[in-house]
């Protein structure tokens, strides 16, 4: 599935040159440099994020700037990512988080 | 129907005695701007873009656009300017039983021109058939397209728009 | 530590003019955005915008957007992105954390703070599924990240803003399946809903959202006719499959950091709830600190823009870089061009709120 609006009467038609690759739940997936996480996903039609803690109800975008924190994934190890705000990146590893997800070893460190 | 605030399109009687709407006399006379702006809003560039002066709004910026039928050569700097898409130029007596109307279209793709489009009114039904004579797509739009396209005379005041490929 | 003459926080339209305007003037300028690109929430704007020509109607949000961060480049004054202002203490020292790992003390002679608004959320049953999202989210995605949310959508609320994100879904491909609306009457200005209208999408008003179905993600609304309390009256629902549907519901200020500086606050429903207390040159109870834009209640764009440039010069004019004859010549410029927006059945009870606000009364 692409969701993606390459011809626009008003933003005009687009060319996506530059692309980097990133690991959704280990599948590769192609994303185009500098857009966020959750339009990755949206693109290829993935629209849940994450299972919440308690009743494991799962939830996907909902404010898209940053203010919800109901799209928030394990980005690299880290969880609570907010993907609507936060840049894919060249081998990004994104998985689908369960409640408040687990911080993996060495993750976030320099 | 029931009117521009709970159908969401303005209805003939409320658009009929607003300053920008054309009495329907001149309107088959000769080509004239319909401008279907008939509430009180802070926004006055068809008065801007209008080289003739035939629009005025005036102060406050809230009145309501008055058109100068007298002035108006229907040449359609308007239809693109206005940030409402709310005017269309019409011409009634376009050739023989057919009418012209260029309407605003901001939608993709655009009409080739010399196709056959089904023509919509202000809810979006179809009407009728018409023919795409111009697709007007220079610069000074500002990516707002006005398409040209005649349709049958009976149909003058109620056609508004296509409907979208 | 370091210092700047003035510290503009939230690089939206307002923070941007606000911090054009500053700079202009002669003050070293600092602005901060929490995101990677400022114009706040501008590039999401593809329409033409009302107004008349000083306030750029006519002209595309996104272009102004695009004019403003290059008069920012040009005036050369320092720009912090990915930073985030989490605190503000005595004397106008504002603690930033950058880039996620760095923590900086800053101070200005004077903050202006443009930090925007929230959409707003309903709740209904189902309204947690993927699918359900702000307007003002499905916006960002069609126009900034150019991705559609879904194919078939729903809109809730009949504001402008619902409408005019439920015209651009369109223009981006999607298709409105209709657009619903609790009160008896629509919304937003009537140019807009002629819009959407004539192409083919239906309003409803007295009607709600009552459920979102659907089995792991929204695959079918159910609206239903509401009576004068605005309750759904039983056996009027409709179902319509959507597999999105987008909250316009109004949008409440951003206003944390006023009340962490111990800013006085009012009440007013019309602005959006609690927003900071100011004067007619945008300065707030407390000394040095100045807003602009929705944190001083939710209004559009182009009110941001001259709202920031009245808070610029104020912000100049306090540090002396501007003296009170000029203040007020350009004050009084300023307010004419605010009030030529804040007038006529749409303006007007935000022309009144406003200076409900600056009186200091809470709306009764």
């Amino acid at each position: 599935m692409n969701m993606r609006i390459t011809k626009h009467p008003i933003l005009g038609d687009i060319e996506y040159d530059r692309k980097v690759k990133i690991y959704v739940d280990g599948q590769e997936l192609e994303a185009i440099e500098g857009e966020m996480i959750a339009s990755a996903l949206l693109a290829a039609g993935i629209k849940t994020f994450r299972y919440t803690k308690k009743h494991h109800a799962p939830r996907g975008i909902f404010c898209g700037i940053g203010r919800c924190t109901d799209c928030v994934m394990t980005v690299n190890g880290m969880p609570n990512v907010r993907t609507c705000v936060t840049p894919v990146e060249e081998g990004m590893r994104v998985e689908t988080q369960h409640g408040c997800g687990k911080w993996k070893e060495g993750a976030g460190d320099e | 129907m029931k009117g521009l605030k709970i159908d969401g399109a303005p209805s003939i009687d409320e658009l009929r005695g607003t300053p920008g709407y054309p009495g329907i006399e001149r309107a088959r006379k000769r080509s004239i701007a319909f401008i279907e702006c008939i509430e009180e809003i802070p926004c006055n560039p068809c008065e801007t873009a209008c080289l003739r002066g035939a629009i005025k709004v005036g102060r406050p910026i809230t009145n309501l656009p008055q058109l100068d039928e007298d002035k108006c050569t229907g040449c359609a700097l308007c239809v693109a300017a206005c940030p409402g898409l709310a005017i269309y130029v019409k011409t009634y007596d376009y050739r023989e039983g057919m009418s012209l109307i260029k309407f605003p279209y901001e939608y993709l793709p655009l009409p080739e021109e010399g196709r056959e489009v089904e023509l919509a009114d202000r809810y979006g039904n179809t009407l009728c058939k018409g023919k795409v004579i111009k697709v007007d797509v220079s610069a000074k739009n500002n990516r707002t397209a006005i398409v040209w396209a005649e349709y049958p005379q009976e149909y003058f005041e109620d056609v508004v728009t296509m409907i979208r490929l | 530590m370091r210092v700047w003459d003035i510290v503009v926080v939230g690089g939206g339209p307002a923070g941007l003019c606000a911090a054009i305007e500053a700079a202009k003037n002669g003050a070293r300028v600092l602005l901060i955005d929490e995101n990677s690109r400022p114009g706040g929430q501008l590039f999401k704007q593809i329409h033409k915008f009302f107004g008349s020509a000083e306030h750029k109607a006519g002209v595309r949000g996104l272009e102004i957007g695009l004019q403003l961060l290059k008069e920012t480049k040009e005036l050369g004054m320092d720009v912090w992105l990915n930073s985030k202002v989490c605190g503000i203490y005595d004397d106008n020292v504002l603690w930033v954390v950058k880039d996620e790992r760095k923590s900086f003390q800053v101070k200005g002679a004077a903050v202006i703070l443009c930090t925007g608004a929230v959409e707003n959320s309903i709740s209904f049953e189902g309204w947690t599924l993927p699918g359900v999202m702000g307007a003002g989210a499905a916006q960002t995605m069609i126009n900034v990240n150019r991705v559609l949310p879904g194919r078939k959508v729903l809109m809730v609320g009949s504001g402008n803003v619902g409408v005019i994100v439920s015209y651009q879904l369109l223009q981006a491909g999607a298709e409105v399946a209709a657009i619903v609306e609790a009160a008896p009457r629509l919304g937003a200005y009537g140019v807009h809903t002629a819009k959407v209208r004539r192409a083919g999408v239906p309003f409803y008003v007295s009607h709600t959202i009552v459920r979102a179905e659907g089995d792991g993600k929204v695959e079918r609304a159910i609206i239903a006719r509401v009576d004068e309390r605005f309750k759904p009256v039983d056996g009027s629902e409709i179902a319509i499959n959507v597999d999105t549907i987008c909250l316009a519901t109004g949008l409440t200020p951003l206003a944390e950091l006023a009340w962490i500086a111990g800013c006085k606050f009012v009440f007013n429903r019309v602005l959006g709830g609690h927003v900071p207390w100011h004067d007619r040159y945008m300065a707030t109870s407390k000394k040095g600190i100045y807003i602009a834009g929705d944190i001083t209640g939710i209004e559009e764009a182009s009110t941001a823009m001259e709202e920031g440039r009245l808070a610029g010069v104020s912000a100049a004019a306090a540090i002396g870089l501007i003296d009170t004859e000029r203040l007020e010549k350009i004050a009084g410029e300023i307010w004419e061009r605010l009030d030529a927006l804040r007038c006529g059945p749409f303006g007007e009870n935000r022309k009144i709120a406003k200076q409900q606000v600056m009186a200091g009364g809470d709306e009764q």
